[in-house]
């Protein structure tokens, strides 16, 4: 399946560009396939569509959806095959070659050009699209192949032209394709450098801002080159409106743009239009359609074939759809020369069954490899160094594997239909599609998602691909309403029934034998007797007779009613309490927290945890202020006022009262609210400055243990704590340190004693959430010592401003005080034989080598799993998993949650590279990288993840992939995300740290990360960008590729991060557009410290609104918005985020990084 | 001429002074043959209602190492106004204020009857009186329901202006803030943590940040709202406090089966001493302690929390099987040590049925001037009648207590002082009249008193020093001057000076004057205090030989069966109780202490004193005892029978009636005045309290001997002890013997 929609995915470029290249001599998509094809396509998808989607982009859309209805059962499966056909068709079809070779005309001038560019290329790197690591690919290839093609045509044709002319792109990987995104970076890079000329500019003006730079060289030079005349700019234009543009539009709206692009400042969307033949006035459309796109990520196809049709007559209309294409578009944009080349190639040659790739490229293959290669691999290594810059220039970007595009080809297959767990080995829909989960046995991806779902059988295997092993499992995650959460099952008085030698417990996978007297675990296949009261007939099928109305056995996921036997010291638990802990010094009453906090307290005691939503809850709760001493007050339903205690031996902590501390909310209401009122009058005229931290965990500790209960502390707390006291700190915050071999000791903590504080806090069921508000150096390292190994969560507001952050610091105090959660908790994962679970990331304390302990465990905390091997796992069997968490509810009542997960066994490396998933792998590698930092030095760290991932593609390409041009980026499809998500593993601030990033706020994130679940590292890594037009309807507008080139002057878009939203305003941003958000037409006059919008009464205001509210509640923290002007000063951290660009900090651009890993690749395999 | 018995009383009367000795021996080796040695009794602040203070500062002598006040005994040339100091012979121009001084114009201190005078002083700013309640609550709800309205009471009779402060502890230590409004606060300290002073004044912020820094200057002035949080004036804190007190709970914390409640009394009076030794040093307060119980945990702890381990007795004691005696004792004398210093004084308010650990603590009490009163609980009229009684007013309506005294003895050349037994410590003042040979508390002149009442008495002992072949011309006298600083209740500083002077006498020619001006009584409580002081200190054996050897005298035989000596029948805490009063009570009440009076009420006549004998033991008396510490009225077996046959509601017993109410209404008169409260004990023939009685009198007739005497006269009384007869006799023996 996967490799279809690989296929697709290439196709659609394949498409663009086979519409252009129809058009452009065939020899030149071969070169150009090499490129583009590369790169991973989710555009199968549209492929499918394309065919039906004869309409224009709208129809695309609605293709797009239709489709997704079809393929519903194997989405790539499905698309695939239609797309690809339909691409070639299409393409070919499509008026585009006639175009091409007019415009151009000058086919020959192609070559010219393609030599001249790669000349270029070589020279003055014109072609933006190549990367540096690109370059060196590029040339070799395009010198090869690409010359005789046409530049601009290259790209046009590359898709075109790929069957005809070009066995090279074929030759990619027939096979793998479907499984890799493809990315010769060198064929890519050949192909794309002719494409260039023409395309560069359609793509450029995609991008208008960035690209300008980058594609006016290239434009420039390409037309220069191709059509010294002056046909360069009539080329751009020309393209679009031509032939190519017809397709360009449908396919990549990109490409068209980029012909625009130079005229029209708007983006993508532009292009579309352009190409229709309005390139110049309809910018603005463009840009629109841009916004469509999100809706149809199969349109691209169908685009092509559509626009092809409608171009010429309603390009206007079309537009929108080359918007929705835009998102594609643009990569394809970028990539469109290349890409184009490869997907063709690729599609041709290597999946005969997608069919749009196979038909053309089969027969080509095997020759564009030998030429791939040679090319590739001397210039690459040979030009490499002095190509890179020039290089850079060339690889677009479009063409290189889009996260957007396979965001949302996933979207819209595996939305529409419930994900059923059945079926073991079955990858689910990707954490950022909507889908409904029904249990059929495996745990829902909610609760559990694998870093593959296919896994090798033996170590060696398992070695050789190096891909990890791993589970993302968050026990107590919460389910869409329309999910039933895990059933509640009670095998009476004995307790749950389980394996005798394993412990296992009774689960889908156990094996009843002798007539149902006995069963057989799983796990161990240790045979154990059924008690009698559980005993059952089996049925002719040799299940139980009862099978279907025992979650126990039909389900992946429920919860037995624990026993006393599985309470601590053998005694039903009392119910939890919460205690607040509240800095009282300087600080924090002078940033106004402390007033926040009691104010809030009063209402929000009223919302604690509880199980039946008709009753009161009866968690207990506790109050203590504190700066260098201690004030716990006596809150006892009796008192007319409260009592405060103040214990000043801090050295030695205790609990100085027992009666009264923890109360009942309701019986001590007038007490309670009585002394959240005086705490801040009490405190505002305070001088102290002094902390004190160690103590009040330890009073809290105290407390609990008096209670003999579990329970959370929530801590607010300001600065670093330096007074005298066990856990003082001393300020050891030093940037000189970072980058040395020394940086690791900023994460580790500075004494042991909050560890051994956690142990205790641990054995109690002692949970800790910190809230910071610090103005200055705090060592949060060391701070979050005790939270992070009791379960609890960090939160941090650095420089606190009442105004500006409290609704951040209310809404995340608010979830934090009423999320779900359980308390004294023990996860144990148990496997099948053959594997074993060896190391765990996350909030825990461990005290052996299997369980994990959780003093808490919330709806938000993901442990994650790694397993090895220790033995042969056979095929037929496949592989277990059962994950056990006991804990308390908030009610008090003692649980055994259990979540089961089989999956397949494989014999066969491709197997396992088609069923992975990729933001699972990344959610581990961070989570491994950011562990690692607090032994091993930073660059070393970084090095080892590029390795491990070079290792993992390596071995693809070498096992997977039909052989093919060493100069050849060959991804699979399941993995074509990798490189860029890695990227932004290795440029995030954890461990490419810029200048203006505190050692507190990188290890705030490491720990942080540490128990993400894989939707929320997903978003942290690879930020969500939304261009805010057109707004209506109840779906979101389709993301952008985080680049800057992506952000049109004339646009506003949302970024959403997982931790903050940023809305950003270009300087020329629509005055209509502005009035709706800000309720102000002039640019100037927004308020860049609002922290909210304005309400305004119109559909604009309030659907943006609402999805800024919906992102907030997807999320376990509460983002605060920050609007950002175009140009101003905040706009640096903006940029940060812009995760496919250069970073500031050094980090390299996606394009550059590409470049890199299919070094590191080749240095692999040669 | 008066007798001596008239003298004496006189003596007493004006000066509060009791000597041993009313002439002295003149020379050192006469004076050691005569036994018992030159000393007296002195009560620095006995009641003189007819003495108005005078309103100056007194004269003193010049000489750095005298500084004798001007008195009566002084050689005054009237025309020179220069006067000669009658110790050191330094002669002293008067002051120019007593220009005006002439024989017939002579300021008060040069008149004879002013042989003790007071002079009201100002220095510095008047300090207020201090009262630190320190709590127990680990009490039966009954015992702290009663405490603390015995509490709320006595802030009723507190001087508006005193500052008050409140300590209580349980498991917990918990200083009460007394300023704040709204939320009560209260600092909490765990009760198994000992804290220095430093500590605890940081803890409480009573330390002043800023001047903690380099610029130490320990004398920076306070800032009152600092040392005021906790200790505030009554007035305005009355309802504060009065609320406080009314919500206080009995310690929360949940006692196991088995387990005694843990209470940290050694941290909470550190605390109250670190409290005031932080805030107020050097000044007048009062730390007046209740607990219901030992101390079971931290520093200071008397006995575990195990019930299954008892608390030390004698027995455990003698065996060295006190495991927490030494430790504690050594805790509570450090504690002392530092308050005296300061002082402040310790009273310690124990009610329990079982020992409270007032073995270790005694020296709280016996070295500050505090009070040590010892009930079973503190729901009793003998608790609250006590400590009510503490706050009792003179005719001026002012305290019977002043606090912060120093007494400094002077005396001629011919005498040393060599120590001194009583409620103080010594301040280590080294002078030229110090004696090497050391009795009691000495190596100084001055004593320090923390808290004295008008009945605190001290035992001072001297030593002559004067060479036999020296001697003293013929009507030479002796002199000794007692000069007293304290604080008045009502926040005066004052300066009592009492010079005495006895003529010397030739042991060899005058010893007949010397024998007749022999004080029987002072002597026989003089050298009692020597013994209690020595049974203190040493194994109470060798004591009682000590002074075997030392005194035949009749008194001793009462004294040596008393539970000042004997420990026997008188747990350790009983016997320290009961020491701690004796050391410092006047010689009145320490006669009836070592003797017990017995009255007996019937109907041939008014009540008459009799013997403290079995043999006054008559069916048909009613015996009044008064032991100090108990009143027992015991009605003779006949006496009872008629009571319970109810003759005395018939009128025509009338005379019954008021038999029976005769020795009661005594009773009343003794107990409204006695401090500390004495047990009142109802008792008749037969009844288990008799028993009161019977270990006190002289078992002349026993189960050994009951028929030799005769079933009329008297009750016998089971005991192994000798009766005073064989004491006697056995005397007789010795004497002869070591005579020859």
């Amino acid at each position: 399946m996967v490799s279809a929609s690989c296929l697709s995915g290439y196709s659609t470029y394949a498409s663009f560009p086979s519409k252009a290249v129809p058009a452009n001599p065939v020899s030149d998509l071969p070169s150009s396939l090499d490129l583009g094809n590369c790169f991973l396509l989710a555009p199968p998808t549209y492929m499918g569509p394309p065919p039906v989607s004869t309409n224009q982009a709208y129809s695309q859309y609605a293709q797009g959806d239709i489709q997704n209805g079809p393929p519903p059962m194997d989405h790539s499966m499905a698309q695939p095959p239609v797309c690809q056909p339909y691409s070639h068709g299409a393409m070919n079809l499509s008026g585009p070659h006639p175009s091409y070779p007019q415009q151009y005309g000058v086919q020959p001038s192609m070559q010219q050009m393609t030599n001249q560019m790669s000349g270029m290329q070589v020279g003055s790197g014109p072609l933006t699209s190549a990367g540096p690591g690109y370059a060196p690919s590029l040339q070799s290839v395009l010198p090869t192949p690409l010359q005789p093609l046409p530049p601009i045509h290259k790209l046009l044709t590359q898709c075109l032209v790929p069957p005809p002319s070009l066995p090279l792109p074929v030759s990619l990987q027939p096979p793998n394709l479907t499984m890799m995104a493809l990315l010769p970076l060198n064929n890519n890079l050949s192909p794309p450098p002719p494409p260039p000329p023409s395309q560069p500019f359609p793509s450029s003006s995609p991008y208008s801002g960035p690209p300008p730079s980058s594609q006016p060289r290239a434009p420039a030079v390409s037309r220069q080159q191709s059509f010294p005349p002056g046909p360069p700019p009539p080329v751009q234009q020309t393209f679009p409106n031509s032939a190519p543009p017809p397709v360009s539009q449908a396919l990549y709206s990109g490409p068209p743009p980029s012909s625009q692009p130079g005229p029209f400042p708007p983006t993508f969307a532009s292009p579309a239009q352009y190409p229709a033949a309005q390139p110049p006035s309809q910018p603005g459309p463009p840009h629109f359609h841009s916004g469509p796109p999100p809706q149809c990520p199969m349109p691209p196809p169908s685009m092509s074939q559509q626009q092809a049709n409608p171009l010429p007559p309603g390009p206007m209309q079309q537009p929108p759809q080359p918007g929705m294409h835009g998102g594609y578009p643009t990569q394809q944009n970028g990539a469109f020369g290349q890409p184009r080349g490869p997907q063709p190639g690729y599609a041709g040659p290597q999946y005969p069954g997608q069919q749009n790739y196979g038909a053309v490229p089969a027969p080509t293959p095997a020759p564009t490899q030998k030429r791939l290669d040679p090319d590739s691999i001397p210039s690459p290594q040979a030009s490499e160094l002095p190509a890179v810059q020039k290089f850079r220039h060339r690889i677009d970007p479009d063409a290189i594997p889009s996260p957007i595009q396979v965001i949302e080809d996933d979207r819209a297959n595996k939305s529409s239909e419930p994900f059923t767990t059945g079926v073991k080995g079955q990858t689910p829909p990707l954490v950022t599609t909507n889908f409904q989960v029904k249990d059929q046995g495996n745990a829902s991806p909610r609760f559990v998602r694998c870093t593959a779902y296919n896994i090798p059988c033996t170590a060696d295997m398992a070695k050789q691909s190096q891909v990890p092993l791993a589970a993302v499992i968050k026990p107590l995650a919460m389910l869409p309403p329309d999910e039933t959460r895990p059933y509640m099952v009670d095998h009476g008085e004995a307790g749950p029934i389980r394996c005798n030698r394993c412990k296992a417990y009774m689960c889908p996978y156990m094996q009843f034998i002798e007539g149902g007297r006995r069963f057989q675990c799983g796990f161990c296949s240790c045979v154990t007797d059924v008690p009698p009261h559980y005993f059952q007939h089996l049925d002719h099928t040799g299940k139980r007779v009862d099978c279907c109305d025992r979650p126990e056995l039909s389900l992946g996921s429920y919860e037995f009613v624990a026993t006393v036997d599985y309470c601590k010291n053998n005694k039903l638990p009392q119910p939890p309490s919460f205690i607040f802990f509240i800095d009282v010094s300087y600080n924090a009453v002078k940033s106004g927290m402390v007033n926040i906090v009691c104010q809030e307290l009063k209402t929000l005691l009223d919302y604690l945890p509880r199980e039946n939503p008709e009753a009161d809850s009866v968690v207990r709760v506790g109050f203590v202020t504190y700066n260098k001493v201690l004030h716990f007050y006596n809150v006892k339903s009796s008192l007319a006022q409260p009592q405060m205690m103040v214990v000043s031996d801090v050295s030695d902590m205790f609990l100085p009262l027992l009666d009264g501390f923890l109360v009942n909310v309701n019986d001590s209401r007038m007490v309670i609210e009585s002394l959240l009122d005086q705490i801040p009058e009490m405190f505002a005229d305070t001088r102290e400055t002094e902390t004190v931290f160690g103590p009040v965990i330890q009073a809290g500790l105290e407390a609990l243990k008096a209670a003999d209960c579990a329970g959370k502390l929530f801590l607010f707390h300001s600065s670093l704590p330096i007074a005298e006291a066990p856990g003082k700190l001393k300020n050891r915050e030093d940037k000189k340190l970072v980058g040395t071999d020394k940086e690791k000791s900023l994460f580790q903590p500075q004494s042991g004693f909050y560890s051994n504080l956690s142990k205790e806090c641990v054995a109690q069921g002692c949970c800790v959430d910190l809230f910071l508000f610090p103005n200055q150096y705090v060592d949060v390292a060391t701070l979050g010592v005790v939270p992070v190994s009791t379960g609890g969560s960090v939160y941090k507001y650095t420089y606190f401003q009442a105004e500006m952050d409290r609704e951040r610091f209310l809404n995340d105090l608010r979830r934090d005080v009423q999320k779900p959660m359980g308390f004294d908790a023990v996860m144990r994962v148990r496997t099948s034989t053959g594997i074993r679970a060896t190391d765990f990331f996350g909030s825990f304390f461990m005290s052996n080598t299997t369980d994990v302990e959780l003093a808490g465990l919330d709806c938000d905390k993901t442990v994650t799993v790694e397993f090895r091997h220790d033995d042969k796992l056979s095929e037929d069997t496949g592989a277990l998993m059962q994950c056990a968490v006991l804990y308390t509810s908030c009610s008090g009542q003692r649980r055994l949650r259990v979540h089961n997960m089989a999956v397949n066994c494989c014999s066969q490396l491709a197997d396992l590279y088609r069923n992975c998933e990729t933001d699972t792998i990344i959610n581990f590698f961070s989570k491994y990288a950011y562990r690692s930092l607090l032994n091993t030095p930073t660059k070393t760290v970084r090095d080892t993840l590029v390795n491990q991932c070079a290792q993992i593609l390596a071995c693809y390409r070498k096992n997977c992939a039909s052989p093919s041009s060493a100069g050849q980026l060959i991804l699979p499809e399941c993995m074509k995300l990798l490189p860029v998500y890695l990227n932004c593993v290795l440029k995030s601030d954890v461990l490419q740290p810029g200048a203006d990033v505190s050692v507190d706020d990188r290890a705030y994130l490491r720990q942080l990360l540490s128990c993400m679940d894989v939707s929320e590292s997903h978003v942290f890594f690879y930020p969500r960008l939304l261009p805010l037009v057109k707004l209506d309807g109840g779906s979101l507008p389709m993301a952008v590729r985080n680049s800057e080139e992506r952000l049109s002057k004339g646009g506003v878009y949302l970024l959403e991060t997982g931790l903050y939203l940023f809305l950003w305003v270009g300087a020329n941003a629509q005055q209509e557009l502005l009035s709706n958000i800000f309720g102000t037409p002039t640019f100037s006059q927004i308020d860049p410290n609002m922290t909210s919008l304005p309400e305004l009464d119109n559909p604009f205001s309030q659907r943006l609104r609402e999805i800024i509210d919906s992102f907030r509640s997807q999320r376990s923290r509460y983002m605060k918005l920050m609007v950002v002007k175009q140009e101003d000063k905040a706009e640096l951290i903006f940029k940060h985020f812009l995760c496919e660009d250069k970073s500031a900090s050094g980090g390299a651009s996606y394009v550059d990084f590409l470049c890199h890993m299919h070094k590191e690749i080749r240095q692999l395999l040669s | 001429m008066a007798t001596y018995q008239e003298f004496i009383q006189q003596n007493e009367d004006r000066d509060g002074v009791r000597f041993s000795w009313n002439l002295w021996p003149s020379s050192r080796l006469e004076a050691t043959r005569l036994v018992v040695p030159v000393s007296c009794l002195f009560t620095p602040l006995k009641e003189r209602p007819d003495l108005p203070p005078v309103q100056y500062e007194p004269v003193l002598c010049s000489r750095a190492n005298c500084k004798a006040v001007l008195n009566p005994l002084c050689q005054v040339d009237y025309r020179a106004k220069i006067w000669a100091c009658n110790f050191c012979f330094q002669r002293n121009p008067f002051p120019p204020s007593y220009a005006g001084i002439s024989d017939v114009n002579q300021p008060a201190e040069l008149m004879p009857q002013f042989s003790t005078i007071e002079y009201i002083v100002q220095r510095g700013p008047p300090n207020p009186l201090i009262f630190l309640y320190v709590v127990d609550t680990c009490l039966e709800e009954e015992d702290l329901q009663a405490l603390k309205e015995s509490l709320q009471m006595s802030l009723s009779l507190l001087p508006p202006n005193a500052l008050v402060g409140l300590i209580t502890f349980g498991r917990m230590v918990q200083v009460h803030e007394l300023s704040c409004e709204g939320i009560a606060k209260s600092y909490v300290f765990r009760g198994t943590k000992e804290l220095s002073s430093k500590q605890i004044q940081e803890m409480l912020g009573l330390t002043n940040p800023a001047a903690s820094g380099p610029q130490s200057r320990p004398a920076a002035p306070q800032d009152p709202a600092v040392t005021c949080r906790f200790l505030q004036p009554v007035h305005k804190v009355d309802m504060n406090l009065t609320d406080l007190l009314g919500e206080l709970q009995r310690d929360p914390w949940p006692v196991p089966q088995g387990k005694r409640p843990l209470r940290s009394t050694g941290i909470a009076l550190s605390i109250a001493v670190g409290l005031l030794e932080g805030t107020f040093p050097n000044t007048g307060a009062r730390v007046m302690m209740f607990m219901g119980g030992p101390p079971t945990q931290g520093p200071g702890m008397v006995v575990g929390d195990e019930l299954k381990t008892p608390i030390r007795s004698w027995h455990d004691i003698t065996k060295d099987n006190a495991r927490h005696l030494k430790k504690a004792t050594k805790y509570y004398d450090a504690l002392a040590n530092r308050a005296a210093v300061n002082g402040h004084s310790i009273d310690i308010y124990a009610c329990a049925l079982d020992q409270t650990g007032l073995l270790e603590m005694k020296c709280l009490s016996n070295l500050t001037g505090g009070h040590i009163a010892m009930g079973d609980s503190f729901n009793t009229s003998l608790f609250k009648q006590t400590f009510q009684r503490v706050f009792s007013k003179d005719h001026n309506g002012e305290f019977r207590m002043a606090f912060g005294g120093t007494l400094e003895v002077k005396a001629s050349r011919e005498l040393k002082v060599s120590g001194a037994i009583g409620p103080c410590v010594s301040l280590n003042a080294k002078g030229p009249c110090i004696s090497e040979n050391e009795v009691g508390v000495g190596g100084t002149t001055q004593w320090k008193i923390c808290s004295l009442s008008p009945s605190t008495t001290l035992a001072l002992y001297f030593e002559v020093v004067n060479q036999h072949n020296a001697p003293i011309p013929q009507g030479g006298r002796g002199a000794v001057q007692f000069v007293t600083q304290y604080q008045h209740s009502n926040t005066q500083r004052r300066i009592r000076v009492t010079t005495v002077a006895r003529n010397w006498a030739d042991a060899q020619s005058q010893i007949q004057h010397i024998e007749s001006s022999f004080d029987q009584e002072a002597s026989a409580v003089i050298m009692a205090r020597l013994g209690v002081f020595r049974a203190e200190s040493e194994e109470g054996p060798d004591v009682l030989r000590w002074l075997d050897r030392q005194l035949i005298r009749l008194f001793m035989f009462h004294l040596r069966r008393s539970p000042f000596l004997q420990v026997f029948n008188n747990s350790p805490d009983e016997c320290s109780y009961y020491r701690h009063h004796f050391v410092r009570q006047d010689l009145t009440q320490s006669l009836i202490m070592i003797q017990p009076i017995l009255y007996s009420y019937s109907f041939h006549g008014p009540p008459e004193p009799v013997l403290l004998d079995s043999g006054s033991i008559l069916p048909d008396r009613i015996l009044l005892m008064d032991t100090f510490f108990q009143l027992v009225i015991y009605h003779g077996e006949t006496i009872a029978q008629w009571r319970k046959a109810g003759y005395q509601e018939q009128p025509e017993y009338e005379n019954f009636k008021h038999l029976l109410v005769a020795p009661v209404d005594d009773a009343q008169e003794i107990l409204q005045t006695r401090f500390p409260m004495p047990r009142y004990i109802d008792t008749e023939h037969g009844g288990s309290q008799a028993r009161f009685l019977l270990s006190k009198v002289n078992p002349s007739q026993t189960h050994n001997n009951l028929y030799s005497w005769g079933q009329e006269t008297g009750a016998p009384i089971l005991t192994d002890d000798v009766s005073l007869q064989v004491f006697m006799d056995h005397l007789k023996k010795l004497a002869v013997s070591s005579a020859t």
